[in-house]
């Protein structure tokens, strides 16, 4: 699936999107994976309350299913306006 | 009702003209419109970053939401992203409505949406460097008031 990220997510992890192989099966268990991957992914989510998420461009939440979800994107909460 | 995520600039007085013209069954308008505030005096710049895929769904969606909970004739709404320095229009929302209540509600509902569940983020281009503008608690606390 895709993995985008946006804002300071973004300037953390150093890249605005990958292609991620993953047997997660909800979006807690993909950042569980990400988290182990590298430290600046650590460094990116290391509260997840100060984070938001979209599946396939919907506002979900972390305890969602992946199941069918081709695009995750992860970013701070919003500050539009 | 129409939505538009845009880079350059809106004009917002011929938006607002063009909204408000050739409607004999509206009542009110009502416009609100959002600037790049310099508080501190040393902002250079604000950058606004957005996700391409869903911001215009989301605004949608938004705008939809606002015209099923109130009395609507029409809703317009702008939003830019990218550079912009203090002075300039960011945003704008107009709602129309035969009554003035119905449109000044839903601009005030249109506006704390478009804050906390728009994907746009703001970044401060100071004299110091850059920071992200956190959200506030207030922006969240202000959804449950509808």
């Amino acid at each position: 699936m895709d993995v985008l990220y946006f804002a300071w997510v973004r300037e953390r992890i150093g890249i605005p999107k990958e292609t991620v192989e993953t047997q997660a099966s909800t979006v807690t268990e993909l950042v569980a994976e990400l988290i182990a991957r590298e430290d600046r992914y650590a460094a990116a989510f290391a509260d997840i309350s100060a984070l938001r998420v979209a599946l396939d461009q919907e506002l979900s939440d972390f305890d969602a299913s992946l199941t069918g979800v081709r695009e995750v994107a992860f970013f701070p909460p919003m500050t539009g306006g | 009702m129409r939505v538009a995520v845009q880079e350059q600039p809106f004009d917002f007085g011929a938006e607002a003209a063009a909204f408000a013209a050739g409607r004999h069954d509206m009542g009110a308008v009502v416009t609100f419109t959002g600037i790049v505030r310099d508080t501190a005096g040393d902002l250079a710049a604000m950058e606004i970053e957005h996700y391409p895929g869903m911001t215009a769904k989301a605004l949608e969606k938004i705008a939809a939401e606002a015209s099923t909970r109130w009395s609507l004739g029409d809703v317009l709404v702008i939003h830019r992203y990218g550079r912009m320095v203090p002075g300039e229009m960011i945003m704008m929302v107009a709602t129309a409505a035969p009554h003035r209540v119905d449109a000044f509600e839903a601009a005030e509902f249109l506006m704390d949406y478009l804050k906390s569940r728009a994907p746009f983020w703001k970044k401060e281009i100071g004299a110091d460097g850059a920071e992200w503008v956190a959200a506030k608690d207030a922006d969240e606390d202000a959804l449950t008031r509808w």
